[in-house]
């Protein structure tokens, strides 16, 4: 009913493999994309600089870190890390005096190059193993940057960013950085819903599967692993150094720390493994619910009479986004993509209450 | 050379370095039992240790009545966590159950420090900070109670696998199929393992408790008893107590002759440098079996 499915008949391979293979779903795409065109014209300035564009550029991030985990299944705790290599690398450069779209780029390759330092591990070894290894390089990663003034900017570890400026164009304005965001975003969106339609992305989930099963079949899994990383880790650099050109000004260690790493796997494994849709919805739980519901409780407890302690406060976010963690997991462990998947495949041939795929 | 400096670094990375397995012997009890690689174990100790001090300070019961409640009251945590959430995660990839774990820790650390506050506390045992002076060398003696707490576990639990239920525990460890078509329920099996682990818990986090203040750096440790847990094998015990002894050394004598070198701080460069050699040399660390899948 509302995916009406009727009309839609695939006969040849080029119409099977498109995009949207149901109409409503390019539409319903084609509606939020206006909206998030329209989106600082409806929505307030305030919200739209601390809600929206933290959400597109971590979406962005965990769109990364998805190919590399959801596709690849490569496990990665590092990902703060690889961010943090192309945010000081980018922002370094453009310091320096590089214009801000090749510090941009520049800061993607050096990740990239870092980044695929990872996978080296992820030849040896794979599942737990392999995330432990991650986390430790993690720790060296941060260890390098704390203790090197050279890179993290002096005695105060941080480093201002110079403003950014696109195409000849200094962006200074909220709308402006918005803007970036979304057109960072859209197009990591793009290239990761071609994904699945390329080679590259059947290669990477035949490694998923079974990576000696897909050397059988002729799938090199060493190379297409180093790609996985390599790509993911361009996508972290550049994240990463939009992330500190437009949202935090300033580049300091503890803004890709290991807590950071977690969060962003927690973001995609919540938003489902695999899941472009999900990694949105991921991503907007874990970032935007904790604050919300710490709001609430304000609210809640004003509205009561109680008082609440100022440190109380200050730690129900991160219990909350604790128990977010756990919940979701607990209820539906392939993420909440896979619960819009449900509700969309219901909808599908609503009022009837059965879809074959 | 200095013979005398070198053997008090040592002797103290011996002591710090049993601590460390004080920590990482939770993780291998839920490892061996369910292979799960508890990143919660940093959460339930300070858990643990905030239990107590709750108990003492808040109820105001005396110490030695205040541990073993708490060890109670976590074995019952340990159970329910088990009971409640990773048993409906049995079964599924691992980064799953990972994740879990990492999403309970920070559940944990969150809600600790939501009620109790997050300014650092001190434990109290009161073990005398007097040094204790062996020949010329210094000695700690906090490290050395805690050390020989270390011990006393390690020989405990070496008696508990000799008991029947340590038996059970042992035949899930080694296939729970097998064990589950005897008659053993494995998931009560997994769920004592998982009361055991934050029993443990509360032992490392009175000790550390007791020498770094009770604040959100004692979950800090997951690291090192993550090192000390696949450097000795996963599932050994045995391992554990050993690897915490080579980690403490290398990292007491290493620390020593990196720091000058690039400007202190190297402690955790060391550790994180041990963990990804042991994967990348020897993933089953010293005495874990064999049976881990090489790409």
């Amino acid at each position: 009913m509302f995916y009406r499915l009727s009309g839609v008949h695939h006969a040849n391979y080029v119409s099977d493999s498109r995009i949207f293979k149901v109409p409503a779903d390019r539409n319903l795409t084609a509606f939020i994309f206006l909206i998030g065109l329209a989106a600082p014209f409806i929505i307030p300035s305030l919200y739209l600089n601390s809600y929206m564009l933290p959400w597109l550029i971590w979406t962005a991030a965990a769109l990364g870190l998805n190919l590399v985990t959801g596709w690849a299944g490569q496990l990665h705790l590092g990902y703060a890390a690889v961010m943090a290599v192309g945010a000081y690398s980018s922002i370094h450069a453009a310091r320096f005096g590089v214009p801000w779209e090749f510090a941009l780029i520049i800061g993607g390759l050096t990740s990239s190059v870092i980044g695929s330092l990872f996978a080296f591990a992820a030849l040896r070894v794979k599942g737990l193993y392999l995330a432990l290894t991650t986390l430790a390089m993690q720790f060296v990663m941060d260890w390098v940057l704390t203790h090197s003034p050279a890179i993290s900017g002096g005695s105060h570890a941080s480093l201002q960013s110079p403003t950014l400026a696109l195409l000849g164009q200094e962006i200074t304005t909220d709308t402006g950085f918005y803007y970036v965001a979304f057109g960072w975003c859209v197009l990591v969106t793009i290239f990761m819903l071609n994904l699945k339609r390329t080679g590259l992305g059947r290669a990477l989930v035949a490694v998923r599967e079974k990576d000696f099963a897909a050397a059988i079949l002729g799938v090199n899994s060493f190379y297409y692993k180093i790609l996985a990383f390599a790509t993911s880790s361009f996508i972290a650099g550049v994240s990463g150094a939009l992330l500190v050109a437009t949202f935090f000004f300033l580049a300091a260690p503890e803004q890709f720390s290991v807590a950071v790493s977690i969060q962003v796997l927690a973001m995609v494994i919540v938003g489902g493994l695999g899941s472009i849709i999900g990694s949105y919805f991921g991503v907007a739980l874990i970032l935007l619910v904790p604050g919300i519901v710490n709001g609430l409780v304000v609210t809640l407890s004003d509205g009561l009479g109680m008082q609440i302690d100022v440190e109380t406060l200050a730690h129900i976010p991160n219990a909350v986004y604790g128990a977010l963690i756990v919940i979701i997991l607990l209820i539906e462990p392939l993420g909440l993509g896979k619960l819009y998947g449900n509700i969309r495949d219901y909808l599908m041939v609503w009022p009837f209450d059965q879809f074959k795929k | 050379m200095d013979w005398v400096f070198l053997s008090e670094l040592a002797i103290n990375g011996v002591l710090t370095g049993l601590l460390y397995s004080l920590f990482a012997i939770g993780l291998v009890l839920i490892y061996k039992a369910s292979s799960v690689p508890n990143l919660a174990q940093g959460g339930l100790t300070m858990v643990g240790a905030y239990v107590v001090l709750a108990l003492a300070r808040d109820v105001g019961l005396p110490l030695w009545l205040a541990i073993p409640l708490a060890a109670v009251v976590m074995f019952g945590l340990g159970f329910g966590i088990e009971r409640v959430a990773l048993r409906r995660l049995a079964g599924r990839p691992v980064v799953m159950i990972l994740m879990l774990t990492l999403g309970l820790d920070i559940f944990l650390r969150g809600t600790t420090l939501a009620i109790w506050g997050g300014t650092s506390r001190s434990m109290e045992l009161g073990v005398s900070y007097d040094p204790l002076f062996l020949g010329d060398i210094f000695i700690s003696r906090i490290h050395l109670v805690g050390a020989g707490v270390a011990l006393a576990l390690f020989v405990a639990f070496m008696l508990f696998f000799r008991t029947r239920t340590g038996i059970k525990l042992r035949a899930i460890a080694d296939d729970y199929m097998a064990s589950w078509s005897v008659g053993i329920s494995v998931e009560r099996g997994v769920g004592l393992s998982w009361a055991l682990a934050s029993v443990v818990a509360v032992a490392a986090g009175v000790i550390w408790g007791e020498i770094q203040g009770v604040d959100q750096a004692l979950s800090l440790l997951l690291l090192k008893g993550l090192t000390v847990a696949v450097l000795g094998g996963l599932d050994s015990i045995l391992g554990a107590v050993i690897a915490g002894i080579i980690l403490g050394v290398v990292e007491n004598v290493g620390a020593d002759f990196l720091d000058p070198l690039v400007g202190g701080g190297s402690r955790e460069l060391i550790v994180a440098a041990v963990l990804i050699l042991t994967v990348m040399i020897r993933p089953h660390g010293l005495f874990g079996r064999h049976d881990i899948e090489r790409v």
